[in-house]
């Protein structure tokens, strides 16, 4: 009694391929995705997605993907240039060891979105959930972005090489109403977190402190904010007017005293 | 200063021989070796020797010789001049104790204690030299069964899903750039692509400078997502997603600080100077499932067209774990034992870790056996394999292949003094010290590591002949031909071998 | 609701399994033997069928005993005979020695002989007005064996496995149950072996080869027969870290310190998202870091606990509230009742 898998119903709409995703299996879809880019398109709209995996995984192009509904795990990892808007909410793995493009998000957003990131950029309108921007890197100019305009789980930023994580709670959740959780940026050595609001240093992690903005900061924050305000509406003047917590590490080397030299002594 | 330890080793000269050259003074990275001109006088700094042996073999009269320090902790067995050591070093620093290389505890080699049968009379040996004898392998899932279809001539239906080709079944092992120097990598990337078999990059990523070599190399994805690019998936010939290894079991990989140079720090995309410790678990693996999940990511990202191995430690239930790793679409499962090398590992987590390679070989091999899947994945085991008997023994268990690690670097000119972590490697080989890189010449280093490819390969082809075997599909598994000397029965039962003189 | 739907949802997440377990709990199943114990059992042969209704007459009234019906399905080898017995215990039956205090514990023990003592024979399921359907098989193909669509329940819950430890038996599916509780499970309980020795001290028998049956066992001695609350249950299994209840206010901090204290062999460690459901609950529960993933939803009349937001939106379109519960924290859905997430975190 299986559900019947069926091909995409492929159409066009202006400028846009319309991809009926209701009921494939994202193998196909994925492969239709793929086939349909290498063709020259460039601007791809799937209808009725429901939890299909793997979505824009490891593709290389600067194209347009809207996706209406929930994106199912890991969406647009390993991916290098293309933007991804979805208009619904993003499972586990979002952007993924992704390398350039964008991710936007007009929901909300469950687990490690943003793992292991090493550049692009990601704008979650809601909610995430745990270990969000873990062990994001950069290098030089090629700096991952992650903006968050609910609030995030434990573990935000844990073990950061490098990235910026700007974090808004605008809306806040009736269970716990903080900003993000506990154990934050716990093991950074490279990056930053700001977080639009207070900061209680006990939920700090390891190797982790709070630094006065510069005016470097402030004008990251204009840019990079102020492009989420654009996308989703939002007022920028309101939302940058309030005070920002930077988080950032204490050493770029906190295990540094950790390990000893057999010789040593 | 008052040293809590006598020195491990003390470096003698022969002061008739020695004609001040002073080359021992340039060659040594660590120091131990002083001239003061203005006084003409010799200081040699024993407690800084490593015995890298560098001085002793570059002396133009030989007139060095390292020794094992005379001098030594009253003894006893228990409190060992390890122990005392150790105790001291922590007491003294209140870390962790950082060593290198592999396993150091006298536990039981199977290896050693299992022996390869021969040919005689009824079933006849085949000489090697002058008949056939196939060692190609092919790595990767097998299909069940081959459909062929008729249409003009027989053609092939059934969609043989991406393997590996290997010439010989010896490959070589991931280590990391990072850990060691890109010409190390050169000297194994060209004598894989010479003989035609593979090389892994380790966790550090591909160098650029590998790119000729690429469809010998295979790529690795670790906890720490290291140079792990688009790309760089695309380039190499297979993916292996590292969850452990055999030196460190359940912990990430660790890279020092000081190897962490411009260079590393651009491939890496981490700070010049920073730790690179890879996380113990890939933050995105917290159950089987989610090992499925990244393989076929993987899968998705290069449009199904690479091999995705899985590499794990040899721990306790690594059968379950293994079946579950095929399970779940990996198209091999390398199993790394706990004798495996490693750059950087705490030495409590080296030592006392993980289980033997014969033995998780064995079950891994029997268990996917009789769930009826072995065909849907190779067992690659790696950790210790010294020789080409190890190889053959380890074939004979259940393994479809090797990787060689340590044996390797040997070859290119190691002398296992385990300060791999220190970044001061003699040898140019486990440093990114552009001066020390200069003494590890990649053609000589790749002549070197290809000779030792073929030598075993020479060896292995001995060994099938002296079986009586053509191909060494028909040693795989094949446990019927090894048996088991001064093994105890739970051990025999466990590696599936009968004692000899049975 | 019938049992298409819990069905169409597993289906959804089909990718997560690999087909070597899957299974089904429906509540309210048996309206007209809704005072009875309704035993599921498989026996390997006719003759563990023999032994246990012989034990089963010894023990308990039987009402009525039938085949559980089923269809031949290609994919899952009919290892097993799967036998239904509504039963009840006579008035008579409690001056044995076998009775101690409440019925229930009665019943767990008949459940206990017959998993440990009668070979080839096991206890899928012993709720009343309740039964687990499960084997070795996907769980759509082991719907389709049960034929699952045709029963209506007010409460499903339904699991797909890929098991690593343990050996793929019908034993070994989800859910696990014990009277009326059953429980589904993602992920692996690595305090398994201090769970079950805690367990088998208070008489439990963990014989199922797996680790989630602890979960099924905690929540039956704590809630059962100890009187806690769900929400108190869920402190003992996953409380807050030390440096959490340090900073707690008075008189919490002794409360939640008592309970460490007092169940820290019940504390359940290791990655794991677990829902559990009795004749009138369902609580979902996540480990204290949250490694596995855990939705909670609710419409206007039905509330839903899945791994996947895809899965719930597969069957309902009407999603009034939709999150993702804290780590810790149980989500605890009542009959009748609003659902909510008792923060504890």
């Amino acid at each position: 009694m299986e559900i019947p898998l069926r091909k995409a119903r492929v159409s066009r709409e202006g400028e846009f391929v319309v991809v009926d995703a209701k009921g494939v299996h994202y193998r196909e879809l994925n492969e239709l995705i793929n086939e349909l880019v290498e063709k020259g398109e460039r601007k791809l709209r799937l209808i009725n997605v429901n939890g299909q995996r793997y979505i824009a995984d490891g593709l290389r192009c600067d194209c347009y993907i809207e996706i209406h509904g929930v994106a199912g795990d890991d969406l647009a990892a390993f991916a290098n240039g293309p933007t991804v808007v979805v208009f619904g909410d993003v499972q586990d793995g979002a952007g993924n060891t992704m390398n350039a493009g964008r991710i936007i998000v007009h929901g909300h957003g469950t687990d490690i979105i943003g793992h292991s990131m090493r550049g692009g950029k990601i704008f979650v309108r809601g909610h995430v959930g745990y270990r969000v921007g873990i062990h994001m890197k950069e290098y030089r100019e090629q700096v991952p972005v992650l903006v968050i305009g609910g609030t995030a789980g434990d573990f935000l930023g844990e073990y950061m090489a490098g990235g910026r994580i700007v974090v808004l709670g605008l809306e806040r959740l009736e269970t716990y109403p903080e900003i993000a959780g506990e154990w934050l940026a716990t093991g950074i050595h490279g990056g930053a977190i700001y977080l639009r609001d207070e900061v209680d240093e006990d939920r700090l992690g390891y190797g982790a402190k709070v630094e006065k903005l510069t005016h470097d900061d402030r004008r990251f924050l204009e840019a990079e904010v102020g492009e989420f305000c654009s996308i989703f509406s939002l007022n920028p003047e309101e939302v940058l007017n309030a005070e920002f917590t930077k988080v950032v590490p204490k050493s770029h080397r906190p295990f540094a005293d950790m390990y000893s030299d057999a010789k040593e002594g | 200063m008052v040293r809590n330890f006598p020195p491990e080793f003390v470096v003698r000269v022969d002061r008739e021989a020695c004609i001040n050259c002073l080359r021992c003074v340039r060659e040594c990275p660590f120091g131990v070796h002083e001239y003061d001109r203005e006084k003409k006088l010799w200081k040699r700094h024993h407690e800084k020797c490593v015995a890298c042996l560098r001085c002793a073999y570059m002396c133009p009269v030989q007139a060095i010789s390292i020794e094992r320090s005379p001098m030594e902790y009253a003894p006893h067995p228990v409190w060992t001049n390890r122990v005392r050591k150790d105790i001291k070093t922590q007491a003294e620093t209140g870390a962790v104790i950082l060593t290198a290389m592999g396993n150091e505890l006298p536990y039981v080699s199977y290896f050693d204690r299992l022996v390869l049968d021969a040919c005689q009379v009824t079933n006849p040996s085949i000489d090697p030299l002058r008949e056939p004898m196939e060692l190609r392998t092919y790595i990767g899932r097998k299909p069940e069964k081959v459909e062929l279809e008729e249409d003009n001539g027989v053609r092939l239906k059934t969609k043989i899903a991406p393997n590996l080709k290997l010439e010989t079944p010896i490959m070589f092992a991931h280590m990391s750039y990072g850990s060691i120097s890109i010409e190390a990598h050169l000297s194994m990337a060209r004598a894989a692509k010479e003989v035609g078999t593979y090389m892994g990059t380790g966790e550090g990523g591909m160098h650029v400078e590998l790119y000729p070599y690429a469809d010998h190399i295979i790529t690795q994805v670790a906890s720490g997502r290291f140079a792990v690019h688009e790309e760089y998936l695309k380039r190499g010939a297979a993916i292996e997603i590292k969850i452990g290894q055999g030196a460190k079991p359940g912990i990430g990989g660790h890279l020092p600080g000081k190897k962490v140079t411009e260079e590393i720090s651009r491939t890496r995309m981490i700070p010049e100077g920073s730790d690179a410790i890879s996380p113990a678990p890939h933050h995105d693996i917290y159950s089987i499932e989610d090992l499925a999940r990244l393989i076929y990511a993987l899968k998705e990202a290069t449009r199904y067209k690479k091999p995705v191995f899985v590499k794990i430690a040899a721990v306790h239930n690594v059968a379950p774990i293994a079946v579950g790793i095929i399970r779940a679409g990996a198209d091999a499962v390398v199993i790394d034992g706990f004798r495996a090398g490693t750059g950087a590992a705490p030495q409590v987590h080296r030592d006392h870790h993980g289980i033997p390679i014969e033995a998780a070989i064995a079950s891994v091999d029997r268990r996917l056996r009789e769930e009826g899947i072995r065909h849907w994945g190779s067992i690659i085991a790696s950790g210790g394999i010294r020789s080409s008997a190890d190889v053959a023994k380890a074939i004979a268990l259940g393994a479809d292949a090797v990787y060689i690690g340590t044996a390797a670097l040997i070859a290119l000119g190691c002398t296992v003094c385990k300060k791999c972590y220190t970044g001061k490697c003699a040898w140019g080989i486990a440093t990114q010290d552009p001066e020390l890189r200069k003494r590890l010449d990649p053609e000589e280093g790749a002549r070197r590591a290809a000779n030792l490819l073929r030598a075993w390969s020479h060896e292995l082809k001995e060994i099938l002949g002296a079986l009586g075997l053509n191909s060494i599909e028909s040693l795989r598994s094949n446990r019927d031909r090894l048996r088991g000397v001064g093994l105890t029965e739970p051990e025999l039962r466990v590696l599936g071998v009968k004692p000899a003189g049975e | 609701m019938s049992g298409r739907e819990i069905i169409r949802m597993s289906c959804m997440m089909r990718d997560r399994y690999d087909g070597r377990g899957g299974g089904f709990a429906g509540y309210g199943i048996y309206p007209r033997y809704a005072e009875y114990y309704a035993l599921h059992l498989f026996f390997r042969d006719e003759v563990a069928k023999e032994r246990t209704e012989e034990l089963l007459k010894d023990r308990v009234a039987i009402i009525k005993d039938e085949p559980v019906p089923m269809r031949r399905v290609r994919e899952i080898p009919p290892e097993n005979i799967v036998w239904r017995y509504f039963v009840e215990v006579p008035h008579r039956f409690r001056d044995r020695k076998e009775y101690q205090e409440r019925e229930e514990d009665y019943i767990t023990e008949l459940v206990f002989t017959i998993n440990d003592c009668i070979d080839g024979a096991f206890v899928a399921s012993s709720g009343k007005n309740m039964g687990v359907f499960k084997a070795t098989g996907m769980p759509d193909a082991v719907a389709e064996m049960y034929k699952v669509e045709k029963y209506r329940a007010y409460c499903w819950i339904t699991h797909g496995r890929f098991p690593t430890n343990t050996p793929g038996w019908w034993g070994g599916a989800h859910p696990f149950n014990l009277l009326d509780w059953s429980v589904v499970h993602n992920g692996e309980i690595s305090s398994y072996g201090t769970n079950r020795r805690y367990l088998e001290a208070h008489g439990y028998k963990c014989r199922l080869l797996t680790d989630t049956e602890v979960v099924a066992y905690l929540f039956d001695l704590m809630v059962r027969r100890q009187g806690l609350s769900m929400r108190t249950a869920a402190v003992a299994l996953t409380p807050p870290f030390w440096k959490q209840i340090e900073r707690m206010p008075e008189p919490k901090r002794s409360v939640f310190t008592a309970l460490r204290m007092t169940y820290s062999q019940a504390m359940l460690n290791g990655p794991f998202a677990v829902i559990v459901t009795n004749r009138d609950t369902m609580v979902g529960l996540n480990d204290r870091i949250k490694l596995r993933p855990l939705i909670a939803a609710s419409s206007e009349d039905c509330v839903y606990l899945a791994s996947e937001e895809a899965a719930i939106r597969e069957v309902e379109s009407n999603i009034e509230r939709l999150w993702a519960p804290r780590a810790g924290n149980p989500v605890i859905a009542r009959l009748n009742e609003e659902v909510r997430e008792e923060v504890i975190h």
